[in-house]
């Protein structure tokens, strides 16, 4: 294969009975895999979550290799060369943007794997200029921080770090499971903008499939690895594949293009009692500083922000990223102090405890309000499923009964002994909401609940929320998905960035 | 820390020459107590700042732990070192004497004056510089000073992180209240998830280090490190402040040598 004007060569994998067990672990995470992959194609890897697609890209990366007792079979190849003795020939993006980032300046950032493989320095800024024009973020100077950049702007900076090493095959690891939409369509346009120009062989693993559908020329479906039956479940066009392969991707929880899972309907929209009510709020994650004997207040993420939160009735909250959504969630949850402005908790929730959340002691809060966080191992408290769910109960003397229901409902009876940390991501997210509820609150603020999960996950969990919601529990939940906020029906806040909010009605499902 | 914004001359010197400057100043202080020589260091500089970018209120901003230690290091010394000629102060087994004063504020001068050109170093220097002349110039092994590098970018990730876990706690029913034992276990707690997020993250971070080629032996560097004119002025300047520190006092008689 020629190497195009972008002094790109792309480069050919292939795969001959590969299998990969991880250090300490009985079942091979890949078995028997049998892929060819030709210079320039564009694969988009499928399948439920398990079947080794991370482990693969991480190995055709060449950054497996460190485990002590890890264990390899078969062969796998790019260009003919074990990954690991080719280094340069692939470039890894993976989810979380916060570690796609390796300097503090844009300019060196990028520069830093070209300097890895030992280009000229010459050379280097001219690829640097190049790439950063790419990814389109010529806009801004080379020592520009990247501290500053937004989670699309990472991902899009990552990008042009990998493009600056000029690799044959460029490998996608959920690279906008943590975007929001316009995050996601920047990275994938972006994407798909650099490999016209360089040509070089891509294979992405996304749930999302109608995001990278028309940009891949063949679907990949892999399961999980077993003895009897092949790694490689279906290949083919994407079309071909996913007319084949529906009703099972969809079953393995996969985001099959016009796909909306089925999902429990709203029984009634009609709302109770006044729960919470926020005044002109002026919101911010910053304490207030002292000087001398003074007292400033941070400059507020968003302010003039007022809402009432009802028993039964959903608020869902929207609006662009850095507009104050998940700091208005907070403090509307009494974790943070407002800067101007005022929570109150009327007196259907207060029940004797004030009308100051933010001033309740953690025990009387989380009967009352209980929030959800974006990333859910911040919220694990002990070492066991069942402990966490127990946790909350213990403290406050009652509701125990509840978590056999909750373990139940959110199918985790069989992980009750399991580390919490140890869990796959979907059921991490349920292992959150329902330690949350095991404490039995009125008011449930979610903070992105359904970022990154897969169909199944999400189907699951906008049910449940239905259900709670027309048992009289009032849901509060920061997301950019449309039809998630559709299932809850209620009222929807639209946040702008930094200005005041507009108030429209969520289709009532 | 970041230089956005600060274009003082001496941002254009060679950091490891400003390194090497700053520890002859450091140096010499740590050889004597006495408040000439410190005061004369101090003296120097402060008439620095313009070159370094650095103002009063933001020598207060970054280093007030620094001051506030120097000044109760002075006070302490200052009250409880054993008194000589006439006593000032006397208040139980607290007393003040003019020898113990002057112990004192020299303690105290040097504390100040060793911990300024810390500050004044990482005023006008970016660490990313910082490592590329240690790496290039020094010669320290490049994985080392790049890893510590990168490593540096997440601590400033995990103060944002311990809040967060903080409130994620809260909400979870562990509170700051109680009696202190509880809020020790909270605390241990607390730290033991910031860890854990910590490690995640220096792994994640360090595979995307590795799929960028980095451990290889063989490095290039895109930014060279490279000397200058003003770097000879640079340390001239650290001996010319160094030497004149020891020599003021020793001509005031007042040097007094530690070991």
């Amino acid at each position: 294969m020629p190497s195009t004007e972008a002094g790109v060569r792309a480069a050919a994998v292939s795969a001959r009975g590969w299998g990969w067990r991880h250090a300490g672990r009985t079942a091979q995470a890949v078995h028997g895999l049998d892929l060819d992959i030709a210079p320039g194609e564009r694969v988009l890897l499928l399948g439920p979550s398990g079947a080794g697609k991370s482990t693969l890209l991480h190995a055709l990366a060449g950054v497996l290799g460190g485990e002590d007792d890890a264990d390899e079979s078969g062969s796998l190849l790019v260009d003919g060369v074990r990954p690991q003795d080719s280094r340069g020939r692939a470039g890894l993006m993976q989810q979380d943007p916060e570690t796609q980032v390796v300097l503090s300046r844009l300019g060196d950032d990028v520069a830093f794997g070209a300097e890895n493989l030992a280009v000229p320095p010459g050379d280097i800024w001219a690829r640097v200029h190049e790439a950063i024009d790419d990814v389109g973020l010529a806009g801004f100077p080379l020592d520009h921080p990247t501290s500053a950049l937004s989670g699309g702007q990472k991902q899009r900076l990552a990008l042009a770090g990998i493009l600056a090493m000029r690799p044959g095959l460029i490998l996608l690891d959920e690279p906008t499971a943590n975007l929001d939409p316009a995050g996601v369509l920047e990275v994938r346009d972006a994407v798909g903008r650099c490999l016209d120009k360089t040509g070089a062989t891509l294979v992405v693993v996304e749930h999302r499939v109608s995001v990278w559908k028309d940009l891949v020329d063949r679907i990949v479906v892999l399961q999980p690895g077993s003895s009897s039956e092949p790694a490689v479940l279906l290949d083919g066009p994407p079309d071909t594949v996913l007319e084949q392969a529906r009703g099972m991707l969809a079953a393995a929880g996969v985001w099959v293009p016009g796909y909306v899972p089925a999902t429990r309907a709203r029984a009634g929209t009609s709302g109770g009692e006044l729960l919470l009510s926020a005044q002109d709020l002026a919101v911010s994650r910053e304490r207030p500083r002292r000087r001398g004997f003074r007292t400033i207040p941070p400059v507020p993420a968003q302010s003039g922000l007022s809402a009432d939160v009802v028993a039964g009735q959903a608020l869902t909250i929207t609006g662009p990223n850095g507009a104050g959504k998940s700091t208005f969630a907070l403090t509307l949850a009494g974790l943070l102090a407002p800067v101007a402005g005022k929570v109150s908790a009327g007196v259907a929730l207060s029940n004797g405890a004030g009308n100051d959340p933010y001033k309740w002691k953690a025990q009387q809060l989380i009967s009352r309000i209980g929030t959800v966080f974006q990333e859910p191992e911040h919220q694990f408290v002990t070492g066991r499923v069942l402990d966490e769910l127990m946790f909350g109960p213990r403290h406050l003397g009652h509701g125990e009964e509840r978590v056999e229901e909750l373990l139940e409902r959110l199918r985790l009876t069989h992980l009750v002994d399991a580390n919490p940390y140890t869990l796959s991501g979907g059921e991490k997210r349920r292992l959150s909401v329902a330690t949350v509820l095991a404490a039995s609150p009125k008011v449930l603020v979610l903070d992105e609940p359904t970022f990154g999960q897969d169909a199944n996950t999400w189907a699951e969990l906008a049910s449940f929320l239905s259900e709670l919601l027309d048992g009289g529990t009032a849901v509060v939940s920061v997301t950019h998905d449309e039809e998630f906020s559709a299932v809850l029906g209620g009222t929807e806040m639209r946040l702008r960035s930094a200005a005041a909010a507009v108030y429209t009605e969520a289709g009532a499902a | 820390m970041s230089l956005h914004g600060n274009h003082a001359l001496l941002t254009r010197a060679n950091p490891l020459a400003k390194f090497v400057a700053v520890f002859a100043i450091t140096l010499v202080l740590a050889l004597s107590i006495d408040w000439v020589s410190a005061s004369a260091a101090l003296l120097a500089e402060f008439a620095l700042f313009p070159l370094v970018g650095l103002t009063l209120r933001l020598l207060w901003q970054r280093g007030w732990p620094l001051i506030l230690a120097a000044a109760l290091g002075g006070w302490s010394t200052a009250i409880l070192s054993a008194d000589s000629g006439r006593t000032l102060l006397d208040v139980g087994i607290w007393s003040i004497s003019e020898g113990s004063l002057e112990l004192g504020l020299g303690f105290m001068l040097r504390g100040l004056a060793i911990a300024l050109p810390a500050v004044l170093l990482m005023s006008c220097t970016d660490p990313t510089d910082l490592a590329d002349a240690l790496a290039q110039k020094a010669k320290l092994p490049h994985r080392f000073v790049l890893g510590t590098l990168a490593a540096m970018r997440l601590v400033g990730l995990m103060a944002e992180e311990w809040q967060t876990i903080g409130m994620a706690r809260r909400a979870r029913g562990v509170g700051s209240h109680g009696s202190p034992l509880q809020r020790l276990r909270a605390t241990l707690g607390q730290s033991f998830g910031l860890l854990v997020q910590a490690v995640r993250r220096a792994s994640r971070l360090a595979v995307t280090m590795e799929a960028r080629g980095f451990g290889g032996s063989e490095r290039s560097w895109a930014r060279e490190s490279t000397y200058s004119l003003l770097d000879v002025w640079v340390l001239l300047g650290g001996l010319v402040i160094s030497a004149g520190a020891v020599l003021a006092a020793i001509a005031a008689g007042t040097w007094n040598f530690v070991f």
